[in-house]
């Protein structure tokens, strides 16, 4: 973590969607009257999915002025959360993880790929496809190590998987997520080593 | 009531006490840096943790515990708290130690020093030495004003100026961005606040975070000789206290009153410390061939003597301006009556209020803590955010406790709160005092100078004393009519009838060119007097008054001498002198003296104590200090059946400018800065 600012190129304007403003419209309904500051984070969330998964000054500004909040206390929240991006992220942008369970499966060597790959955290590569950045445990650690692509989680990563994964990705090719190693949840890789009285080829 | 035991001692405290002040009732002390009386409790910064029996078996931050939540001990004993317990010292140098973590040791070269709760707090609760080597954390300075500077480094989150400006000055400003170690105070995107209460952040800081930016490197706290006043910037009298280094006035400060300022000034009252000492009247000047030269007292005295023995009175006027103290209003009087003057008049702004209609006529009756009793409140051409912005923090507090209605006839702007619009002038006046509706219990009508200082003022006067009788503004025990003063010397100039007398011309009338061949004017410069008349000019700065004068007479500001002034509410009050007058200026009321020896017929009085025994005499509710003798609640019925029409014209603010309403703020160049932003402000919105 670290000090986290505004990007320095901003675009002039920001305006929800039709359809954005629609569900916005539906959410901020969810709240009693003069709550509606308690909408902050869903239409921060979706001013960034709008905005190519990157939080400008004109969004953080509108939904502030949608919610009749302070232009500050929007922007508190938008710093304080860092999952709102406020600098542009690559078109794949790859949010790895590495706390403890990934980092003993080996998430440095994905790093690795990463470093050569796209470049330095925080950086988009210079055709705008992929930037990373590493973040804290995701939640999935029976199957590390993994890392999350836009919207999905891509498990059980190797070097190599992870390489052919990126190239798929930048060549449009259509790739699978979650496991990339075949299993289908977060069930043990191989055989059953425990419990194999009450489940698999030995139970009955 | 609840009993507890603070250290063995028992204390009986209402339920929703919070264990602090539960200690402090007990006279236990317990450090803090994030809690203050008058902001919602954040407790996060730690420092006041007490041990508990009865509770949570770990320690407990105090400020956020409340005496409800301890459990009685076995057969009923009361609960107990430790303020002085071996596990309370280790938390504290804890907090302590972890607080000094990341603050910068350069107490040598910080304003603070001397006057900072954590230097105080570190030497009384924290431990003896450091452990700390690794480096500190370095955080960037933000702008965030013309008079708040920022050392942001120095921070230690206690985030009492981000509650200040969203709960108290209500503009919500200021915000903590990031988190963890690496959070930020900071207003958005470093604009300046706007709020006319901003300096009082820095007050709050119990750090040297934020500073008063104008005293920057002035002084040490040692230094000040510090003294005890009220303020004139506005008409509420707010307590302050005037630190003076050697002859200079250095910085002004808000004292606590609860009655009237809480522990609030605006930054007009704080900051226009700077033009005490600038455009000073130092000598006295006589106009020469149209040319204002430096002249011996002798002379212009003489000058002075020599025109008005040639001068009949009924071609006499004299006229005081907004921040003359009662003793020399008082003075004036007297050498008006000697004079024959009949011109006189004290309502520069072309006020319509008026003795003769009774002192509740011209009052805060409410009083400003009686604000907080209000059930409803009608504004009346009034913009109590420029006009007072300390009441208006009142207001706002009261508004948050809900239940207030507020509405307002006149101009539309952002009061930090929300009302009802109900018109710009008198005829939504007229529509709301007929409204078929249930009326309040306790209204507060709030009169602004904005619908009095108008030819019609009194029949507005009369409307809005119509509305206070039939919108449930006067009934047993609660007198709502209330009338917002902007000038400190009004209501004291009313008290002694600084009015025209029988077959006398207003202010607005008399200084119209060929009234008046002589005018004495006391400090009034909001009023254009035009040519013809001879004007004597009786004040401290060189503002429009002095610029039209043929005989200036330098007299002392409100910081130079000791003298009388009666706020809006009717509460008299003492300001005292900090510093003395510069050059040869004088104590205006020894001015009128010696001008009355110079005529050949001495006013009654040598000293101060003699001129207030003689005030005294004449008008003894004057010397009762800090209370309010309450007008007579009947006047106001009968001010309501006074036969007046009042136009249609909308209502209109009197204050265009909040920075730059008088002489001294005039010659502030912080005032100006702070003027210029809020006007950049203005034409940007305006865009």
């Amino acid at each position: 973590m670290s000090v986290r600012r505004l990007a320095e190129k901003q675009p002039e304007s920001f305006e929800f969607t039709p359809q954005n403003k629609a569900w916005l419209e539906k959410q901020i309904a969810k709240y009693p009257d003069g709550r509606q500051a308690s909408a902050v984070v869903p239409a921060l969330w979706q001013a960034q999915k709008q905005n190519d998964y990157w939080l400008p000054r004109a969004a953080i500004e509108k939904v502030a002025d949608t919610l009749g909040m302070p232009h500050i206390r929007v922007l508190e929240i938008a710093t304080f959360y860092t999952m709102f991006n406020l600098e542009p992220v690559g078109k794949f942008y790859v949010q790895l993880c590495g706390t403890t369970p990934c980092m003993l499966r080996g998430s440095d060597d994905i790093i690795k790929v990463l470093e050569r790959k796209v470049g330095p955290q925080r950086q988009v590569r210079v055709d705008g496809l992929f930037s990373w950045a590493e973040v804290e445990c995701l939640g999935a650690c029976c199957n590390a190590p993994m890392v999350q692509i836009n919207d999905d989680y891509y498990e059980d990563l190797t070097p190599e998987n992870f390489e052919k994964l990126l190239d798929d990705l930048a060549a449009g090719r259509s790739v699978k997520t979650g496991s990339q190693t075949g299993r289908s949840g977060s069930e043990p890789e191989g055989v059953l080593t425990s419990l194999t009285s009450l489940y698999g080829e030995g139970s009955k | 009531m609840t009993k507890i035991l603070v250290d063995g001692v028992e204390v009986d405290v209402p339920p929703e006490f919070t264990l602090l002040q539960a200690c402090e009732e007990a006279g236990a002390e317990v450090p803090r840096f994030c809690y203050h009386e008058r902001l919602s409790i954040a407790g996060n910064c730690r420092m006041c943790l007490v041990e508990v029996k009865g509770g949570p078996p770990k320690p407990q931050a105090s400020c956020a515990m409340a005496v409800k939540d301890l459990r009685p001990g076995p057969a009923g004993a009361p609960p107990e708290v430790f303020t002085k317990s071996p596990m309370v010292k280790k938390a504290r140098e804890g907090v302590m130690e972890f607080l000094l973590v990341n603050h910068p040791l350069d107490c040598p070269i910080c304003d603070q020093g001397g006057e900072c709760d954590l230097q105080d707090q570190a030497l009384a609760f924290g431990g003896d030495s450091s452990r700390f080597i690794e480096n500190k954390r370095a955080v960037e300075n933000k702008y965030i004003g013309p008079l708040v500077k920022t050392e942001m480094t120095r921070c230690i989150h206690c985030t009492r100026c981000v509650r200040f400006t969203a709960e108290v000055a209500g503009t919500g400003e200021m915000g903590a961005i990031g988190r963890g170690e690496d959070m930020e105070i900071t207003t958005y995107l470093q604009s300046a606040m706007s709020s006319e209460l901003q300096g009082n952040v820095a007050d709050l800081c119990p750090v040297g975070a934020l500073l008063p930016k104008p005293q920057n490197f002035r002084a040490r706290p040692w230094e000040y000789q510090k003294t005890e006043s009220v303020d004139v910037q506005d008409a509420l009298g707010s307590a302050i206290r005037v630190d003076t280094r050697g002859r200079e006035v250095i910085r002004i400060l808000p004292r606590v009153n609860d009655a009237v300022n809480e522990e609030w000034i605006s930054d007009k009252t704080r900051q226009v410390v700077d033009g005490l000492a600038r455009q000073r009247l130092d000598r006295p000047f006589i106009r020469e061939s149209g040319r204002l030269r430096p002249a011996s007292w002798q002379e212009a005295l003489g000058a002075v003597a020599a025109k008005a023995k040639s001068t009949a009175g009924a071609k006499m006027g004299a006229l005081v301006g907004d921040l003359a103290a009662l003793e020399e209003i008082f003075a004036l009087k007297l050498l008006a009556e000697k004079l024959g003057i009949l011109h006189l008049d004290c309502r520069q702004d072309g006020s319509r209020v008026d003795p003769s209609f009774g002192r509740a006529s011209y009052l805060f009756n409410a009083t400003v803590a009686g604000i907080e009793d209000a059930d409803a409140l009608l504004i009346v051409g009034s913009n109590p955010r420029k006009e007072a912005p300390v009441l208006n923090a009142r207001i706002r507090k009261r508004w948050l406790k809900g239940g207030f209605n507020i509405s307002l006839v006149g101009e539309r702007a952002d009061l930090t709160y929300d009302y009802q619009y109900l018109g710009a002038g008198p005829d939504s006046l007229l529509q709301f005092i007929q409204r078929e509706q249930e009326p309040a219990k306790k209204r507060l009508v709030l009169i602004g100078q904005g619908a009095l200082a108008r030819p019609d003022g009194d029949a507005i006067l009369a409307l809005a004393a119509q509305a206070a009788q039939r919108r449930g503004g006067i009934s047993e025990g609660w007198n709502g009519f209330s009338v917002l003063h902007a000038a400190a010397s009004r209501v004291g100039a009313l008290d002694l009838g600084f009015v025209p007398g029988r077959g006398g011309l207003p202010a607005h009338e008399f200084v119209k060119r060929g009234a008046l061949d002589l005018v004495f004017n006391l400090g009034a410069d909001e009023i254009e007097i035009e040519p013809g008349a001879f004007v004597v000019y009786i004040g401290s700065h060189g503002d429009r008054g002095a610029h039209r004068a043929d005989v200036i007479l330098p007299g002392s500001a409100y910081t130079e001498k000791s003298g009388l002034f009666v706020n809006t509410e009717g509460r008299v009050q003492v300001a005292s002198r900090a510093a003395f007058p510069p050059g040869e200026a004088r104590e205006d009321w020894a001015i009128f003296r010696a001008l009355s020896g110079a005529l050949g017929d001495a006013l009654p009085f040598d000293s101060l104590t003699q001129l207030r025994k003689a005030l005294f005499e004449r008008h003894p509710h004057l010397q009762r200090l800090d209370a309010i003798e309450s007008g007579d609640a009947g006047s106001i019925a009968k001010l309501a059946q006074h036969s007046a029409v009042a136009m249609k014209d909308p209502f209109v603010s009197i204050i265009a400018d909040f920075y730059l309403t008088n002489p001294i703020a005039r010659a502030s160049a912080v005032m100006a800065e702070c003027s210029a932003l809020a006007q950049s402000r203005l034409r940007q919105a305006a865009e």
